[in-house]
């Protein structure tokens, strides 16, 4: 294996484990992945060596991603639309686990607070890293967090009043 | 003169403070508010609990079990060259046999992949008799070929992937007959292409990889076809190889 490919490699799960909360489709998910594989191979020498591998491939799959929303018009064609919940996410699977999956209740930020709120909280990256990676800037990195912390806060709260997890408190 | 940071406590900073995006001395400033202010303790706690769940949820797909059977999105022969390359990648990672869009079931794995990787290695191995028609009358093979598979089926010309076809043979597969044509790479190496009739084919199926007693195995369908590629090649290689033998049989058909 070379250099290149050992470089990259490593940074797989996460991609994975991004694209899988972000679009909470398995095989988009495995789509965005490859294709943000192909991308990295494509353009590695574009990547400045000594530069965060990580982050690099983080905006590759970024780009992908408003990409195929552009070329499928299943999403809205600019990315700071508030686009609200995903049609494609899996409305049975939502409504079964109920409000105690997380994974749904992602699914009803609107994506760009979804990819914020996952990029610093899932992934770890910096707010400044965050920002370079999605094209904004840090102050809207700041807001679009807290309303996706807002956002889940309420959804934690209905989980703490549900009925089922009640039950499982008071025993 | 007093130092920026001495402004009041935000939200912004209650966030900070949770990512760790704080310098020591605003952390012990929001520190200090935090023990006074109950509500944005808490909310600083929801805060980490999020992060939490996310990770309980989403962790698990860091160190994901892939499945037998894998699919390369290839949606035109230009982009072969890339997904053999991401294929490689992902066949470092072990993340490769994760399953795209389904694999396809059992059946296919036990009419098609087993059967052309024994095949593969009873005959590749065989030194004085490893096809019954020799490839040097393409003709005659193609036409006692088709004849017994009854389809039109023609050996693909593998020159420009540096492949030599050594001949075919019919053999019994399960309750079909399946043909197999043996090439040879410049250096001895033996590539075989595998073909026979699937009921459960699926029309124009992405490629899909396994890995069969050390061997790799390329597949897909076609109408009520069913394709494998096998060989020791590298994946990245052997891919390459499927991909043309592919693109031979479509111009066929």
């Amino acid at each position: 294996m070379g250099r290149r490919d050992a470089l990259i490699v490593q940074h797989i799960p996460r991609l994975r484990r991004y694209a899988r909360a972000l679009l909470h489709d398995v095989d988009r998910a495995e789509d965005l992945v490859q294709e943000t594989l192909a991308r990295a191979l494509d353009r590695f020498h574009f990547w400045r060596r000594g530069s965060d591998l990580r982050a690099w491939l983080f905006t590759l799959m970024h780009n992908q991603f408003v990409n195929d929303c552009r070329r499928d018009g299943r999403r809205p064609v600019t990315w700071s639309l508030d686009d609200g919940p995903d049609p494609a996410a899996d409305a049975d699977a939502a409504s079964e686990a109920g409000l105690r999956d997380i994974g749904a209740a992602l699914m009803r930020l609107p994506v760009e607070q979804r990819a914020v709120l996952l990029l610093v909280s899932l992934e770890g990256l910096s707010y400044k890293e965050t920002a370079r990676v999605l094209g904004i800037r840090p102050g809207t990195v700041m807001s679009r967090l807290h309303r996706a912390r807002e956002r889940l806060r309420d959804w934690l709260d209905e989980a703490r009043d549900d009925p089922v997890q009640r039950l499982r408190s008071v025993k | 003169m007093k130092h920026p940071d001495d402004r009041p406590i935000d939200e912004r900073d209650l966030h900070a403070y949770v990512d760790g995006e704080l310098d020591a001395r605003r952390r012990l400033q929001v520190e200090a508010w935090l023990a006074g202010h109950p509500r944005d303790a808490a909310r600083v706690a929801d805060y980490r609990r999020i992060r939490e769940r996310l990770h309980r949820r989403y962790d698990p797909v860091l160190t994901e079990s892939p499945p037998e059977a894998a699919a390369v999105p290839c949606r035109d022969a230009g982009t072969l060259a890339r997904v053999a390359a991401v294929a490689g990648l992902m066949l470092v990672s072990g993340l490769f046999g994760w399953s795209l869009r389904g694999a396809p079931g059992v059946p296919v794995q036990a009419d098609l992949v087993r059967p052309a990787a024994f095949a593969h290695r009873v005959y590749s191995t065989d030194p004085r008799r490893p096809v019954e028609i020799p490839g040097g009358d393409r003709q005659s093979l193609n036409r006692w070929v088709s004849q017994r598979m009854h389809t039109e089926l023609r050996a693909p010309d593998l020159s420009g992937q540096g492949l030599r076809l050594i001949g075919g043979r019919l053999l019994p597969s399960t309750d079909r007959m399946a043909a197999q044509f043996m090439y040879e790479t410049a250096d001895g190496r033996r590539v075989t292409v595998y073909v026979r009739r699937i009921t459960a084919g699926r029309a124009g199926s992405e490629f899909h990889y396994r890995e069969q007693d050390g061997l790799h195995v390329f597949y897909w369908m076609d109408a009520e076809m069913g394709y494998a590629v096998i060989g020791s090649e590298p994946a990245a290689r052997l891919i390459g190889i499927a991909g043309a033998v592919r693109r031979a049989f479509e111009r066929r058909g």
